[in-house]
């Protein structure tokens, strides 16, 4: 009875409901039960965002269990450090290496990276300044983030596919999905070295839930 | 067999993924509910939201949570089924008709939502809306998930028209706002209601006919109560060990992730609660503990019927649970074992800055407290996304209440103060705030004689809670354009004469700044209207529009 816990975090209106909601129904669509909790309200107004995604055979709690995270996506790089009780020593860490200074705070603080690297084992630090320039706009930045994750999870690419396809807004679907699979192949990832034709190798394949 | 995949077309038939708002309002859908109303407040919001997307339905966003339960009082009289949804703190507003529909009863299907919001993530107070239930003599329901949700709201429409009682469904946070998969069905063809019909001494509720309701009130809980015991919505789930628990709601999730082969009672009815049913649990295992987050409504109950329980000593009154919240004080209380439970959480060695919620760059109402901390004077403020204009670097508010007690508490103010008041308090309230509880401040203190600075800030819509209508946008729900209220004419009616009445452009520093300044000095009452579009609604109009 394994369940994977993935906590999404960021700042209030970069697009962290928009992917969690993505990440949510592939995971259904890759045949897993599965759960997502966030709050809304007063963090839309440029506070901390964050979302909990569970999903597996069965699961019980929207939220993560304390120290339970797999793993930290995160569209800011201060982020992940307010979300360390969620963290264990083997807990992966996707983030943006965006820089986003608190209202009424004037400079970033030093040293984030390195503690980042101090705390996750396995980390990868996404330069988004250079994935912008690949990509149709910076609206597209959460979804191409995604495709980073993406890379290490075992869910079917035509999931996604499906997932995007009914999430973003109408009209916008080609964008997301090219910004969705270049990141993906950035990811540093084991899913995108393996395959991706869609069907993965056997770990990947949908549980049996006839 | 299947791997049911992307392809499949019964997961994507039959399953959705709901939050648990949206599977309130399929499970009303489905239903057949008529009318649907209520007032935004997190983390209810969502429910009308979803509902206002089924054409069958007629939504609204009342002007009020008193006023959205009214309406939907006599929607129901007159046959209709009707949902009514609000968030804790709302059904404040309402209680007044809340607790005299109890006497009265329904004919349509009457579910009113309470939305709660442990630990507060959008709220003034974490009040326990449990409560309510036994108060107004009321059962409640808990769903603990968006299945759920979906099932329990569909079930209260039918034990509403059984019991001839309007059904209270209890949500908090992490229900409304967590998704998960909801087998779905088809809307029951309902017909349409079937109209009005005089029944005086049942809807007419004074002393006489109401003492008469009273009886039928107590027997009917008595009734539900003894019911209670075979509701599938009350469950035993056998496991083994000593400890049993009793919870309900997203607390069951918790219990169930910390303590996989542990017994539970689950409770999906959470008032009456079902007697037999828990005696029989209790004499099953050793030791009944019971989850729940705020108040201690089930233990108190269940230990008045001299059943020994544990609870409170363990879990606090305050705030959530989760899964390590739930295990925990059991183990510090050493009546489990501690597993090897991994390490202690590390610690960041730099310090992280804190990132609140502020007013947007851009935001209208940025103009009116940058003033305000300038001026210094004492602000009494009220509800929503201007609540912020109390943090730094404004720090220009110095009370805030409930919805509309800007006005009121400034008045109360300049009377206390008496000859000492100098003019230097001023109400400042948004214009969703204002429609909703405002304007009876307002005559108030032009009825009794006030001085008072009424300032409404009108950046055209609800922001708070994510972009409604009001009575001051001119739109409704639906999008269609309404009559807006007037300023101008409201301040005439309450005696404000043309001196004292004025609207300002919110992005023109120096009329805001001319405009309070000279109002200040003035006597008698005075109303400022301060407008500029809200900058996240003008984002959307702009994308809606392209
Ligand atoms: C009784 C009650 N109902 C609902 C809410 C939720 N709520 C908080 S602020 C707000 C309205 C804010 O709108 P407005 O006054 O127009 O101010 P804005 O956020 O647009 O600046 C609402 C509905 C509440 N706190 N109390």
């Amino acid at each position: 009875m394994t369940v994977s816990n993935i906590l999404m975090v960021g700042v209030g209106g970069q697009g962290i409901i928009l992917a969690s909601n993505i990440f949510t129904a592939a995971t259904m669509y890759a045949g897993f039960d599965t759960k997502k909790s966030e709050i809304h309200g007063m963090s839309q107004r440029g506070g901390s965002v964050f979302s909990h995604i569970r999903y597996g055979q069965e699961v019980f709690s929207p939220v993560i269990p304390e120290g339970g995270a797999h793993f930290v996506f995160s569209l800011e790089l201060m982020e992940p450090l307010r979300w360390l009780d969620f963290v264990n020593r083997e807990t992966v860490l996707v983030s943006s290496d965006k820089r986003i200074n608190p209202a009424n705070v004037d400079t970033y603080p030093d040293g984030v990276a390195a503690e980042l690297k101090r705390i996750f084992s396995t980390i990868q630090i996404v330069d988004v300044k250079k994935l912008q320039s690949k990509i149709a706009s910076a609206t597209f930045l959460n979804v191409a983030l995604l495709g980073v994750l993406s890379g290490f999870l075992d869910l079917p690419l035509p999931a996604w596919e499906t997932a995007i396809g009914e999430t973003v807004p109408r009209g916008t679907f080609d964008k997301n999905w090219s910004a969705f699979t270049h990141g993906r192949t950035l990811s540093d990832g084991a899913t995108e070295k393996r395959s991706d034709t869609g069907v993965i190798g056997d770990k990947g394949r949908a549980p049996d839930r006839g | 067999m299947l791997a049911h995949g992307s392809g499949c077309t019964i997961c994507v038939m039959k399953r959705q993924l709901l939050s648990g708002n949206e599977a309130i309002a399929r499970g009303a859908w489905e239903a057949g509910v008529h009318v649907g109303t209520g007032y935004p407040g997190t983390p209810s919001t969502e429910i009308l939201e979803a509902l206002k997307d089924y054409p069958e339905v007629y939504t609204e966003w009342s002007v009020n949570e008193k006023v959205a339960l009214e309406v939907g009082i006599g929607a129901s009289l007159a046959g209709g089924r009707t949902l009514v949804t609000m968030k804790h703190v709302g059904v404040n507003v309402a209680a007044d008709p809340l607790f005299t529909i109890s006497y009265i009863g329904v004919k349509g299907g009457l579910v009113i939502v309470s939305a709660d919001d442990p630990a507060m993530h959008s709220s003034q107070n974490e009040q326990d809306n449990r409560n309510y239930a036994h108060a107004a003599r009321m059962p409640m329901l808990e769903p603990a998930d968006s299945q759920e949700a979906r099932d329990f709201t569909r079930i209260a429409f039918e034990l509403s028209e059984k019991y001839d009682v309007p059904f209270l469904l209890r949500s908090t946070t992490r229900i409304s706002h967590a998704r998960s998969i909801v087998s779905v069905a088809e809307r029951a063809a309902p017909g349409r209601p079937a109209g009005f019909y005089r029944n005086i001494r049942k809807f007419v509720m004074i002393p006489a006919y109401a003492r008469l309701r009273h009886v039928a009130v107590e027997e009917r809980m008595e009734a539900i109560a003894r019911d209670a015991d075979e509701l599938s919505l009350n469950r035993i789930e056998e496991g083994s060990g000593g400890i049993g628990f009793v919870t309900s709601g997203v607390v069951y999730q918790y219990v169930r992730e910390a303590f996989p082969d542990a017994p539970i009672l689950k409770l999906g009815m959470v008032y009456p609660l079902p007697e037999n049913l828990i005696r029989t649990f209790a004499k099953s295992v050793e030791t009944v503990v019971v989850a729940e987050e705020l108040d201690s409504f089930f233990e108190s109950r269940i230990r008045a019927m001299g059943i020994p329980v544990r609870g409170k000593e363990f879990y606090p009154r305050l705030g959530e649970l989760s899964p390590g919240r739930v295990r925990a004080p059991l183990v510090r209380a050493g009546l489990i074992p501690a597993t090897d439970g991994g390490e202690a959480p590390t610690a960041p060695a730099i310090t992280v800055p804190p990132r609140p919620p502020a007013l947007c760059p851009g935001c209208p109402h940025r103009t009116v407290f940058g003033l305000l901390h300038e001026l210094g004077m004492k602000v009494t403020g009220d509800i929503g996304c201007y609540t912020l204009g109390a943090l730094p670097p404004f720090s220009a508010m110095d009370t805030c209440v409930d919805m509309g007690a800007s006005i009121g508490v400034a008045q109360g103010i300049e009377v206390a103060e008496g000859d000492a008041y100098k003019r230097d308090t001023v109400a400042v309230i948004g214009d969703s705030t204002f429609a909703h509880s405002g304007i009876t401040g307002l005559i108030n203190a032009a009825y009794n004689g006030r001085e008072s600075f009424v300032i409404v800030l009108d950046n055209g819509t609800t922001a708070m809670t994510g972009m409604q209508p009001n009575p001051f946008s001119g739109t409704r729900i639906s999008g269609e354009g309404a009559f807006a209220l007037d300023y101008g004419k409201l301040a005439e009616a309450v005696g404000i004469d043309r001196e004292r009445f004025r609207t300002v452009d919110a992005y023109s520093k120096e009329e805001v700044e001319r405009a309070v300044r000279e109002l200040a000095t003035l006597d008698k009452l005075k109303l400022l209207v301060v407008k500029g579009p809200c900058v996240i609604l003008r984002r959307k109009q702009k994308k809606e529009a392209s």
